[in-house]
């Protein structure tokens, strides 16, 4: 198990970031730009792969100084923010695009599942895009014809193998693709967010099979942004952070920092600028807040205990009647519910007089699923006047501490749902 | 256990070799998409296959009446129909797979931006995909060898070495037209022409004893000059076979296939970037 079977040393990775073409102001201007676009193009698209001192000013370095190494058999998870150079580096381990500096070293056969069903033609038919697509992954053909059947087996679309993809519903596409993928046998497995694909009982198969080789001995690196995902499949992760690596260690103390840190969406957002604020004349929203039981801002809760939803405003106009609204995402961007403020009786159908107000929505404890919970806070005169809105502006997460609530004593994988309400239930014995 | 490979990542400078070694290990990925692009390519279609004899078959139908007819272009003592036509069929062969070449990289860059194989692959493919149209579009020169009572010699034995010089040739081209193509676009826009004027100096649709002696030199580096001269001599033995050309032709193909995937190798390291 101690074999270094990656070894990344000091990697970084720049890129150039098209320039904004200015445009011409006079017609005089705009003849002499049009004839001298051929020599700004030429020079512009040279540049895209020459670096000089003196053309600076829109490099940008995805990554920055990256080491790491793995031993065989170990599960890396890598997170971060969009933009953080997640791709990047798996971009760089999977051989698609060079590093600008420093260098890798890895024993064995690596295989990359950047993207599902690359390769897949739509005019061949299925059984054509599993031989194509497998040889794309870097299959042999003889290891495709001995998974054939496996493969079919596992797509669900045996009837449909010979006919040309372009007639499967994008379901069956993504399974066949995803079906391809999963035999693939490598020493190293490099896997960027593919899993969120397909409906739920096809993602929870792709998961299982996910589980089997990450626990199968292999070495695999997986990016996403699922922190359930992450937290179940890996040992040790990585958080990126503008191309540099800021934490390296265990999966729980890494997603901790990412989550807490203000990193990823916060648990928190305030405005500190009634003028910037969401809303417009009638209302702004001046802060949204995730907090527990104890009336802390949290960002981290157990599935059985209760979140509270804070929102604050300014309403500036008289004469309104006002309703406030969340929306309840999970990580995989489905919305779960929507909240109105309705339980609450005291302003229905009453005009609020100018000042702040403070909302605050309860979760009841033992109703939420594990993930992550991101929401949108709405402000709204009904039918259908929007006065302030605040897209996916706060997200927290919920952990499942492994008994109690509704799993009780039931210890393996709780099924792939939305929610895991508990609710009343009375058993009599009644004979 | 078989020892596992070893791979070593870092930053390449300058030219590279042809990694022959690399290139046969993924020797069935060229394989599928060599299939795919036959499969592909007349998919939809009601005619399908016949495509790849309409095409040849009716541009010697124009030239026949244009430059045989009415411009009475010499035709070496042969009739002009097979005269164009003979040569046309390696011209089409040609043309198709230098334009296919060129713009495979942009049309697969999916591939090249979501997984690692040699990116040689590629720009290759169509160089081998294209034969199948060229072998169908010989049905219609045996139609025409038995109607105009023309038949090859022993020299026909030549033919697959010609065929090979010009694979070479439109590997060499293809390959160093798709890397440009990569990161500047203008190349899909400059390729027709490229390729119409190519022809026209070319022995496609006159003789290369049409060109003035002076300038014989100079016409015999085009490449293609010695593979069409040398296709109608073995098939039509309309002159003895041009050794000194098709030499030519062959030593210019292998430079122009080295030139061309070298640079190809030495430009592959960042098309995941700009394509």
């Amino acid at each position: 198990m101690s074999n270094t079977i990656i070894k990344v040393n000091n990697i970084s990775k720049r890129y150039r970031i098209g320039a904004a073409e200015k445009g011409g102001r006079s017609f005089r201007e705009l003849i002499m730009d049009g004839v001298s676009a051929p020599v700004r193009n030429l020079i512009r698209l040279r540049s895209l792969t020459s670096f000089t001192k003196s053309n600076e000013e829109d490099v940008i370095w995805a990554l920055k100084d990256i080491s790491f190494q793995m031993q065989e058999g170990e599960v890396l998870g890598i997170i971060g923010r969009n933009g953080a150079g997640k791709s990047t580096l798996l971009k760089i381990l999977s051989r698609i695009t060079e590093p600008t500096s420093g260098s890798i070293e890895m024993h064995g056969r690596v295989s990359s599942l950047l993207e599902v069903g690359t390769g897949f033609h739509p005019e061949l038919t299925g059984r054509e895009n599993i031989f194509l697509n497998g040889a794309v992954l870097g299959m042999k053909k003889w290891e495709i014809e001995k998974k054939f059947d496996e493969i079919v087996e596992f797509s669900e679309v045996r009837e449909f193998i010979d006919t040309p993809v372009k007639r499967y519903s994008s379901g069956m596409q993504v399974r066949l693709a995803f079906a391809v993928a999963a035999h693939l046998e490598p020493e190293i497995l490099v896997v960027d967010e593919v899993l969120a694909v397909g409906d739920i009982a096809f993602q929870k198969k792709c998961m299982g099979k996910m589980e089997d080789i990450a626990g199968g001995g292999r070495t695999v690196l997986v990016v996403s942004h699922n922190m359930a995902l992450i937290n179940r499949l890996c040992q040790r992760t990585i958080l990126l952070e503008k191309g540099r690596i800021v934490d390296d260690g265990p999966t729980h103390r890494v997603i901790k920092r990412y989550v807490g840190s203000g990193l990823s969406t916060p648990a928190e957002r305030t405005w500190d600028s009634i003028k910037t604020a969401p809303g417009n004349d009638v209302v702004r929203i001046r802060a949204i807040r995730a907090k527990n039981d104890k009336g802390e801002v949290a960002a981290e809760f157990n599935i059985q205990e209760p979140v509270y939803v804070e929102v604050e405003f300014s309403v500036l106009k008289d004469g309104w009647v006002l309703e406030e609204s969340l929306s309840f995402y999970n990580e995989a961007g489905l919305l779960m519910f929507v909240a109105l403020d309705n339980a609450d009786t005291a302003w229905r159908n009453r005009k609020r007089p100018p000042g702040i107000y403070r909302g605050i929505c309860k979760i009841p404890a033992n109703f939420l699923n594990e993930g992550t919970v991101v929401i949108t806070a709405a402000i709204t005169t009904s039918p259908h006047t929007l006065h302030a809105s605040a897209l996916e502006v706060i997200s927290f997460q919920v952990f499942d501490p492994g008994s109690g609530g509704v799993r009780g004593d039931y210890t393996r994988e709780w099924p792939d749902v939305v929610v895991r309400p508990m609710f009343q239930w009375n058993t009599e014995y009644t004979r | 256990m078989e020892p596992k490979p070893s791979i070593i990542i870092k930053p390449r400078k300058g030219w590279q070799l042809i990694n022959f070694k690399e290139l046969i290990e993924y020797k069935d990925l060229f394989y599928f998409l060599v299939r795919r692009d036959i499969k592909v390519r007349y998919k939809q279609t009601v005619l399908g296959g016949l495509w790849a004899i309409i095409q040849p078959f009716f541009l010697m139908v124009i030239f026949s009446l244009f430059f045989g007819a009415l411009a009475k272009v010499p035709s070496e003592g042969i009739p002009y129909p097979i005269f164009s036509y003979s040569a046309m069929i390696a011209w089409i062969y040609f043309s198709n797979t230098v334009s296919g070449a060129s713009n495979s990289l942009v049309s697969n860059s999916s591939l090249v931006s979501k997984v690692y194989f040699p990116r040689l692959i590629v720009p290759l493919s169509p160089v081998v995909a294209f034969l199948l149209d060229f072998a169908i579009s010989f049905i219609i020169l045996f139609g025409m060898m038995l109607y105009f009572q023309v038949y090859p010699g022993v020299t026909v034995l030549f033919l697959p070495l010609l065929v090979i010089i010009m694979m070479l040739l439109a590997s060499g081209v293809g390959t160093f037209l798709a890397s440009l193509n990569a990161k500047y676009r203008d190349i899909q826009y400059t390729i027709s022409f490229l390729l119409q004027f190519w022809m026209f100096a070319s022995p496609v649709v006159y003789p290369v004893s049409m060109v003035p002696e002076r300038f014989q030199i100079i016409y015999a580096i085009n490449p293609m000059t010695g593979i069409i001269e040398g296709f109608r001599s073995v098939l039509l033995q309309t002159t003895a076979f041009p050794t000194r050309l098709i030499l030519i032709s062959g030593l210019v193909s292998v430079c122009i296939f080295i030139g061309g995937a070298m640079y190809f190798r030495r430009t592959e390291r960042y098309f995941a970037d700009v394509i």
